[in-house]
């Protein structure tokens, strides 16, 4: 028996085109699981309902882990395990001395907000190096554009969504049965 | 064509009237109340508000200059408010050379290094100076050493020649932007923008010594024994997000009362990030050079802040450290705080005090030392500065269209979006 479930992947070559595209269909209902790019399409977000990131906040936790880290460390270090004279001012007290640890902190901060930042985007992407590559064509990755579409996340049906999409400019189209 | 032009009329305006009324009776009330020798709490006054609000219009212009030297198109909406501001130069201007002058005349004693007397190492019989050891002469009480090894450049000559050579240069840009500006609506095309665009270059390369040495010759000169590198940038910074806070506030104003529609809401979102991104620039540049002074410990050096930080000025000054770092840095990091006037408005007025205190901070401790009040005088002059700057500016942005009519980029400006 044929499956009722469907995928659609259909290709574009122009990212304005492909914009114009994800309007039309969004316009007639239909929901579009993802558009696969080589880069980011300004505007696309909002089109195909991508809420905004989130990626800024973990950003901001990471970088303020980041300083309390240093902050702890620098008073570990300097302060209890073996006091040290700062600038000729032998107070042994964090906060007298704290001027002199402000630079470790930044720089601590701005290492820990880039790298958690950077590391939670490309986890969450699934694109670390060495992870397989989920994109459906790749030739998404050179200068072609694809809209991914599931039959299961819409009401229409696969041959309405079909029709739908033929009315676009597209380059290629590529109908396949998937399993739930 | 729209080419609504702002009419400066109503309430706005007699709101100007009533703060230049303030500041003209806190001068007169504050100058005849002033018990201190030479009249020195109203001169130094006169100086913090003179520097502070001629700063505002310097930024300005320097931020005028950088939009044509960087080929900007985000900004063109936006250019008659920085003309409209860089207007107030003269009247800046004048305040700081009524003091100058003032200190030139000694009726005060704000630069001590205007005191003659300091540069000669003898004294003679007759009472006069002289370099030179002779009959009969005496080791002359006045001598500064570390003073008179300066006199190469802290000297009245120089210091005026320096002073003329600033003020006509800003004065000069200032006129030539402002008419090009007004030229190229009359006749558009892309040759005055092109001649503005060398022009701002040029303004940029003398701006960035000018900015530098004011500094040292206006400000730093007043702690005569004391010196920073990076004592320029620092005052830099700070009129740069003095001048920005003052042209965010007054855009929102403008907006909400119909003008500037052509101004969405991404251009107030570049503004805001660049009231965030001065202020954390201003935040650097005073940290980098406490950090320095505060690490090597030298007595030469530590003078400048022993004279802020262990006195009646420590919570003043460490407080207003901590308000122009960390309220924008906490407030103002988030986007939507950044597009948001009830976030950006708040935070704009208190850093706009926290800079003004800045100022005080540069001139009164070196001047007023441990005589310092704060009272009617000194905030009724400071509105009354406000209201002349806000009246100068909203004037001279009503004599001309809004939006500038045929800058080349304005297309560009007004499809501004991300």
């Amino acid at each position: 028996m044929e499956s009722t479930k469907k995928v659609f992947h259909v290709m574009y070559d122009d990212d304005g085109t492909v914009l114009t595209a994800a309007k039309q269909l969004v316009a007639k209902g239909i929901h579009i699981t993802d558009v696969y790019s080589p880069f980011p399409i300004h505007g696309i977000d909002p089109v195909i309902g991508v809420t905004r990131t989130r990626l800024a906040i973990t950003s901001f936790m990471y970088a303020m882990t980041g300083t309390s880290l240093a902050l702890l460390g620098m008073w570990y270090f300097m302060i209890q395990d073996w006091p040290m004279n700062i600038g000729g001012k032998p107070s042994f007290s964090l906060i007298e001395n704290l001027p002199a640890f402000v630079p470790v902190m930044f720089e601590f901060t701005v290492l820990c907000g880039a790298h958690g930042m950077a590391i939670t985007y490309l986890l969450r992407n699934g694109t670390l190096p060495g992870m397989p590559a989920s994109n459906p064509d790749p030739r998404t990755t050179d200068d072609k554009f694809v809209l991914e579409i599931l039959t299961d996340e819409n009401e229409m049906d696969a041959a309405g969504i079909e029709a739908a999409v033929n009315e676009t400019e597209l380059l290629e189209i590529s109908i396949k049965d998937y399993a739930a | 064509m729209d080419t609504m032009n702002f009419r400066f009329e109503g309430r706005a305006k007699t709101l100007t009237y009533v703060l230049m009324g303030i500041g003209l009776l806190a001068l007169v009330s504050g100058f005849l109340t002033d018990d201190s020798h030479g009249h020195q709490r109203f001169w130094a006054n006169m100086l913090v508000n003179g520097f502070f609000y001629f700063s505002l219009a310097l930024g300005a212009l320097f931020f005028y200059a950088l939009q044509y030297a960087t080929e900007s198109g985000w900004s063109a909406v936006l250019k008659r408010l920085f003309e409209a501001m860089y207007g107030f130069l003269p009247f800046g201007a004048g305040a700081i050379l009524l003091v100058l002058l003032a200190g030139q005349f000694h009726l005060h004693h704000l630069y001590h290094w205007m005191d003659q007397t300091l540069y000669f190492e003898y004294m003679l019989a007759d009472g006069s100076y002289s370099h030179e050891m002779a009959e009969g002469a005496i080791d002359n009480p006045n001598f500064d050493k570390i003073i008179a090894n300066k006199g190469a450049y802290l000297n009245g000559t120089f210091f005026w020649l320096r002073t003329v050579v600033y003020i006509g240069t800003f004065l000069l840009f200032a006129r030539l932007f402002r008419k090009w500006s007004l030229a190229e609506d009359e006749v558009g095309g892309t040759e005055l923008h092109y001649k503005m665009y060398r022009r701002s270059a040029v303004f940029l390369v003398f701006f960035a010594v000018f900015s530098s040495t004011l500094a040292w010759d206006w400000i730093m000169s007043i702690d005569t024994h004391w010196f920073s590198t990076l004592f320029g940038w620092y005052t830099f910074s700070g009129m740069w997000v003095s001048m920005l806070i003052f042209a965010t506030v007054c855009l929102l104003w403008l907006r909400s009362k119909g003008y500037f529609k052509e101004v969405n809401e991404s251009h107030m979102h570049d503004m805001a990030k660049w009231v965030f991104g001065i202020s954390m620039l201003w935040s650097y540049l005073w940290f980098s050079q406490f950090l320095l002074i505060w690490y090597s410990n030298i007595p030469e050096e530590v003078t400048y802040y022993i004279a802020r930080m262990f006195t009646q000025y420590k919570v003043p000054f460490i407080g207003m450290f901590f308000l122009n770092f960390a309220v924008p840095f906490y407030v103002l990091l988030a986007r939507d705080a950044k597009r948001n006037p009830k976030f950006l408005i708040p935070v704009c007025f208190l850093i706009f005090l926290g800079h003004y205190t800045d100022v005080y901070l540069l001139v009164v401790p070196g001047t007023l030392h441990d005589h310092a009040q704060f009272g009617f005088f000194e905030w009724g002059t400071f509105l009354g500065f406000l209201g002349l700057f806000i009246h100068v500016t909203l004037r001279r942005l009503a004599s001309a269209p809004l939006i500038p009519v045929n800058h080349p980029f304005l297309e560009e400006s007004k499809a501004l979006h991300y």
